[in-house]
């Protein structure tokens, strides 16, 4: 039998989730007018006004807003309260070394662990499950996210963060977790490890995991799945939105639902940025309706995907979302963590270095590599091995502290990197997924 | 006086030395002592060459990062304990050597060429003055 969170909200009727929708949307807008110099700047621009907005068939007279928005108004300039009313920030890579910071106030945590703790409801969690999270804690909203969710659930949870395979797989095995919430890659690794250690889907005590942060295909699902003994759950987010639980899967496991009562979905042309119709593929824009602090209006995310009202088995009315089939920017996903090429670039040209360069991405293992490739320059060179290496090991440092994952730094020979139409190709990535 | 030795990079996989050895010997240059000093993903290639301005220019026109570095030839007797006089001053002196590396086959039979990158090449020259050793030239490197 299917068990929800909030039942009212999350199977309401067509109807109901509009009136919903109409009434927020209306109040956001006033909201973000009177409180969000930088938006209104955006609306008066484009000609609109808060008495244009009626309903959500208005929406697509309001102007977007980009990750480009983000960095402009960086820190404060898209605060929809005052400081004093927020109580928490996380943080996420912006594209050229600007993280974007997005706040919160009380009412956007608990609505956002609300949201997780549909998400793991849904994954068939209930005041009796043992809920593991293995997302990173910290800025990174994954940790912070399910951990609130499993918190409203009443799910024991055990906040292991991220990383030490070996005591987690201690904490599943000792305290009999039944839920593991971490990126899909980590599930695989720690299934892996398990299964080394000697231990068979039936000795395990996980039964469902919520998995997300990253690209996943359904080949990685049910090796996932089969080396666990779990039923593995989708999860989507993002920081500009509050985090995990934007949209999660159901049973029925046909795409993930976005929580409607908060967040207005569209999918639009990347190129024209007209709105296009339910079923097409698209690239998938946001308006949050009932957050206060970052109240981000009209945000494209970038994402590649298609929205699906057909009624869903679960008994949920909320629209659904296809897993993002790709990114309208070239954003990569790595190891769960957003990498732009032109952070990359920023941090070579911070260390006086030309921006000739190549990402190389692979999954070893279940395990995201991440290698970059820089052309030597006369400027890196001197006739000294251990000058070079340290030089190499800075800019690592470099990569490290802007992106927040390691990656491999090779040096390697001038011009030596492939150009296609005389372009460089910045990005190679050989992950089948 | 030091020399002139192109310190060149190349990345460590196969066919990269080759690369630079046909450059050179396309355009005539005539190498006298070659060294590399690796690591797992790249190397160092310090050469010696008759003409090191002209074959520095010649590999950056050809794409290499090249960059030339003054280091000490001197030639010693090729007789057991010739290096370890040579060293000796240098010990004493407290001259670091960062790298050497050695050839044969100079003007002088019976002598060895050896070449040091040190800590501070003016410092190590003087303390050879008048030790009757050969400190060679770049126009003695031509010559050979």
């Amino acid at each position: 039998m299917e068990r929800y969170y909030q039942e009212t909200i999350e199977c309401a009727s067509r109807e109901e989730i509009v009136r919903i929708q109409n009434e927020r949307l209306v109040a956001q807008i006033r909201r973000v007018w009177d409180n969000v110099p930088y938006y209104r700047k955006k609306m008066e621009a484009k000609g609109v006004a808060p008495e244009d907005i009626h309903s959500i068939e208005d929406l697509s007279k309001l102007p977007f807003l980009s990750k480009d928005d983000l960095r402009t108004a960086y820190p404060y300039g898209l605060l929809g309260k005052p400081l004093k009313e927020c109580v928490r920030i996380q943080s996420t890579s912006g594209t050229t070394g600007k993280r974007v910071v997005a706040f919160y106030t009380q009412h956007d945590i608990d609505l956002w662990e609300e949201c997780c703790a549909r998400a793991i409801t849904a994954a068939g969690g209930t005041d009796e499950d043992v809920c593991q999270v293995s997302y990173g804690y910290g800025l990174f909203t994954g940790g912070p996210g399910l951990n609130g969710g499993s918190h409203k659930v009443g799910c024991l949870t055990i906040p292991t963060s991220s990383g030490n395979t070996d005591r987690q797989i201690m904490f599943i095995m000792d305290l009999k977790a039944t839920i593991l919430c971490c990126t899909p890659s980590y599930a695989a690794y720690l299934g892996e490890r398990m299964r080394e250690m000697g231990y068979g889907p039936d000795d395990i005590p996980l039964k469902a995991g919520i998995f997300g942060a990253e690209a996943w295909s359904e080949e990685m699902r049910r090796e996932i799945e089969s080396t666990l003994g779990i039923k593995a759950y989708d999860i989507y987010g993002l920081t500009e939105l509050s985090g995990p639980g934007v949209a999660f899967e159901c049973s029925a496991q046909g795409g993930m639902h976005i929580n409607e009562d908060h967040f207005i979905a569209e999918i639009i042309d990347p190129d024209t940025g007209e709105v296009l119709p339910e079923g097409t593929q698209g690239e998938l824009v946001f308006t949050a309706i009932d957050k206060e602090a970052f109240p981000m209006i009209r945000y494209r995310t970038r994402d590649i995907c298609t929205l699906t009202r057909e009624k869903c088995s679960c008994g949920r009315t909320h629209v659904r979302m296809s897993k993002p089939k790709g990114r309208s920017d070239d954003m990569l996903i790595i190891r769960g963590v957003n990498v732009f090429p032109s952070q990359i670039e920023t941090v070579l040209l911070n260390h006086g270095y030309a921006a000739n360069y190549q990402i190389i991405v692979d999954r070893v293992n279940n395990t995201d590599t991440f290698d970059v490739q820089v052309e030597m320059t006369p400027e890196m060179f001197t006739d000294n091995v251990g000058e070079i290496e340290e030089r190499q090991k800075k800019l690592s440092d470099g990569l490290k502290s802007m992106l927040g994952i390691k990656a491999k730094v090779s040096l390697v020979s001038p011009k030596s990197i492939a150009r296609s139409e005389g372009k460089a190709v910045r990005v190679i990535d050989k992950r089948k997924i | 006086m030091s020399i002139k030795q192109i310190s060149v990079f190349l990345e460590n996989k196969p066919g990269q030395l080759k690369k630079m050895t046909s450059v050179l010997a396309q355009h005539q240059i005539d190498m006298r002592a070659l060294s590399i000093a690796e690591t797992k993903d790249f190397g160092i290639a310090r050469v010696v060459v008759d003409d090191a301005y002209e074959a520095a220019n010649i590999l950056k026109e050809n794409v290499f990062v090249a960059s030339l570095t003054s280091v000490l030839a001197v030639a010693i007797p090729d007789e057991p304990g010739g290096l370890d006089k040579l060293l000796d001053v240098f010990d004493k002196a407290k001259v670091n050597i960062e790298y050497m590396y050695a050839f044969l086959g100079g003007k002088e039979a019976d002598h060895a060429c050896m070449i040091f990158r040190v800590g501070d090449t003016k410092a190590a020259e003087s303390r050879l003055q008048g030790l009757g050793l050969h400190i060679m030239s770049n126009e003695d490197i031509a010559d050979l």
